[in-house]
């Protein structure tokens, strides 16, 4: 009987809440791709009065949305974002879930399709412990990567400059990056020391 | 079933209605009756109010036990009581027999007051719009004003999505389940081979059998046998009958071999000896007709600018009469016309059925929803 179990994540454990809410306008329509528990939408709608839905496919993360008073649609995001219309959004948000995806090229073809921009945050697998720990032998495992090679859903592991390459490739164009290695800004060697990148886009001309 | 968490005995209540009801086919009926339960409170403000609408072959005994009959247990029990997903601890919850419907309500086999005869075939051809309508006049005769929710599954669904499209004032949140915003040609074809057991049997007599001291049992009893293959998955079945024989060997003739035809046909038997053949054909019409953007150009999308109501979407992945594909097609004009939903696709095995089965997380989803209702009533 106890809806105990659907906890709920804080801002503070994610310290890109913070660097993607500074780009969203009050007021703004969201569409938050597998949105978890809620949490950032959640975040959005107390700090920038968004309205909007989210994306999940797990059963107790939509129980969890629900629990956290946010709209959330089950979906498989491989299958697509067929339900929404196009430009129905101000933002298409995928947080810390591109690694994780395996049709990531049409996912972002999708977000642009659906938002007028899009963000993403993502792990940066450049970051050096990761490159040292590669170095050393072994897979990364960190508080960004926080699973072993055997468990992990990540498929899609990438350093700043291969997704900045993407994006020029697939023409989107990337209007501000933010980089961060926990709740610190890094402005230098941003490939190199930064631990997640935060990138806001759109289509390219 | 822990009979702490059961509402208990509960009684029906009876309420007469004598504004004439015009129906959507311009038939009028001057007068009716609709027969209801209540459990829990209904609190100062009558704002936390829900109805429970039914399917095809439910009524108004949706929760508890009566005094003299224990084992008459509502058909949604399991989902409402104190503590429950519709928790009769925070909502007063309503359950009405629908019009043309067979358990008290006025209905093909009640009397006609101008005839002395039961209505019959006169009973006129029933929408969902027409129930929607004779409910709110027992919202209005409840003195609510606005329901906190209007919940059900399946054809109990279309009425929810109804009561959100004539009277979207009236209703704060639609709880749509196993359901979708129209029937295809399928789930239409199935119903037409229903009617047309019932239509041909010699005990039909045109829809006035009751005066003939006759029921269309052979053709009920066919529309439910239809009515259960329709509403189960190939799995269940297969996981429940498979190919058990009932002597466990081949008499090679045609009485019941297989345990499937033991089970549909004591499933047709029980039900032709309690149901109204004129109610299931209304039911079936009902179901048929039902269109929302029948009056829009069949444009679901303008269909829905007119709900305010939030709304909780659900479908059952076994379910192949109203598949998660068609309960889509209810989330979609709801996004396009930017309104409050939520969607989740339950994982069952019960097809169709699933809905009135107790499934964990089926169940939570519908608490954490409602329990958010409830939390804004009070705040």
């Amino acid at each position: 009987m106890s809806m105990r179990q659907y906890m709920t994540t804080s801002a503070a454990e994610r310290p890109d809440f913070a660097a993607i809410a500074a780009w969203i306008p009050n007021g703004a329509s969201v569409l938050d791709l597998g949105c978890g528990d809620g949490s950032l939408l959640r975040y959005l709608r107390e700090t920038r009065a968004v309205r909007g839905y989210g994306v999940e496919i797990s059963d107790i993360d939509i129980v969890s949305c629900i629990v956290n008073g946010m709209n959330v649609i089950q979906n498989d995001l491989e299958s697509g974002l067929s339900d929404f219309e196009d430009n129905s959004f101000d933002f298409v948000i995928l947080s810390q879930t591109l690694q994780a995806t395996r049709h990531t090229e049409a996912l972002i073809r999708e977000m642009l399709r659906v938002g007028r921009e899009g963000i993403v945050s993502f792990p940066n697998f450049g970051y050096w412990r990761n490159r040292l720990r590669v170095l050393l032998g072994y897979m990364p495992v960190s508080r960004e990567l926080p699973f072993q090679w055997y468990d992990t859903p990540n498929v899609h592991l990438c350093t700043l400059r291969d997704f900045e390459n993407f994006c020029r490739k697939h023409n989107v164009s990337v209007m501000e990056r933010r980089v961060m290695t926990g709740e610190r800004e890094v402005s230098l060697l941003p490939n190199l020391l930064g631990s997640t990148a935060v990138y806001r886009f759109r289509r390219g001309i | 079933m822990n009979a702490s968490n059961s509402i208990g005995i509960v009684s029906a209540k009876r309420a007469q209605f004598d504004t004439p009801l015009v129906f959507r086919s311009g038939a009028v009926l001057p007068r009716y009756e609709l027969v209801y339960e209540t459990y829990g409170k209904l609190n100062a403000e009558k704002s936390n109010a829900i109805l429970v609408c039914h399917a095809l072959s439910g009524n108004h005994h949706v929760a508890g036990y009566y005094a003299d009959d224990a084992e008459n247990i509502g058909w949604w029990d399991n989902m409402i009581g104190p503590g429950k997903p519709i928790n009769t601890d925070k909502f007063f919850v309503i359950g009405v027999n629908n019009l043309g419907g067979c358990h008290g309500s006025t209905g093909p086999s009640s009397i006609d007051p101008e005839t002395s005869h039961p209505y019959g075939a006169n009973f006129p051809v029933i929408t969902v719009e027409d129930w929607v309508e004779s409910q709110a006049r027992l919202a209005d005769l409840l003195g609510i004003r606005q329901f906190a929710a209007v919940i059900g599954g399946s054809l109990g669904g279309m009425q929810a999505l109804q009561w959100s499209l004539a009277l979207p004032d009236r209703v704060r949140n639609v709880l749509a389940i196993a359901a979708a915003p129209h029937l295809t040609a399928q789930n239409i074809a199935f119903n037409d081979v229903a009617r047309s057991a019932i239509l041909n049997d010699p005990n039909f007599h045109g829809g006035n059998f009751y005066r003939h001291n006759a029921v269309p049992t052979h053709g009920l009893r066919l529309a439910r046998m239809l009515g259960h293959i329709t509403d189960l998955s190939d799995d269940a079945m297969a996981d429940k009958f498979g190919r058990e024989l009932r002597d466990g060997q081949f008499n090679y003739g045609y009485e019941i071999e297989f345990e499937i035809e033991s089970y549909l046909r004591h499933q047709g038997d029980k039900f032709a000896s309690s149901f109204d053949a004129n109610t299931y054909l209304l039911m079936t019409k009902a179901l048929d007709y039902f269109d929302p953007a029948h009056d829009f150009g069949g444009d679901l999308n303008r269909a829905f600018a007119r709900a305010k109501a939030g709304f909780l979407v659900i479908s059952f992945t076994t379910d192949w009469r109203f598949s998660p594909e068609r309960a889509r097609e209810i989330v979609r004009p709801l996004l396009h016309n930017r309104r409050n939903v939520s969607y989740a696709e339950i994982t069952s095995t019960h097809g169709h059925d699933s809905f009135l089965m107790e499934e964990p997380h089926y169940f939570d989803v519908v608490r954490a929803y409602l329990d958010n209702v409830a939390e804004e009533l009070s705040s």
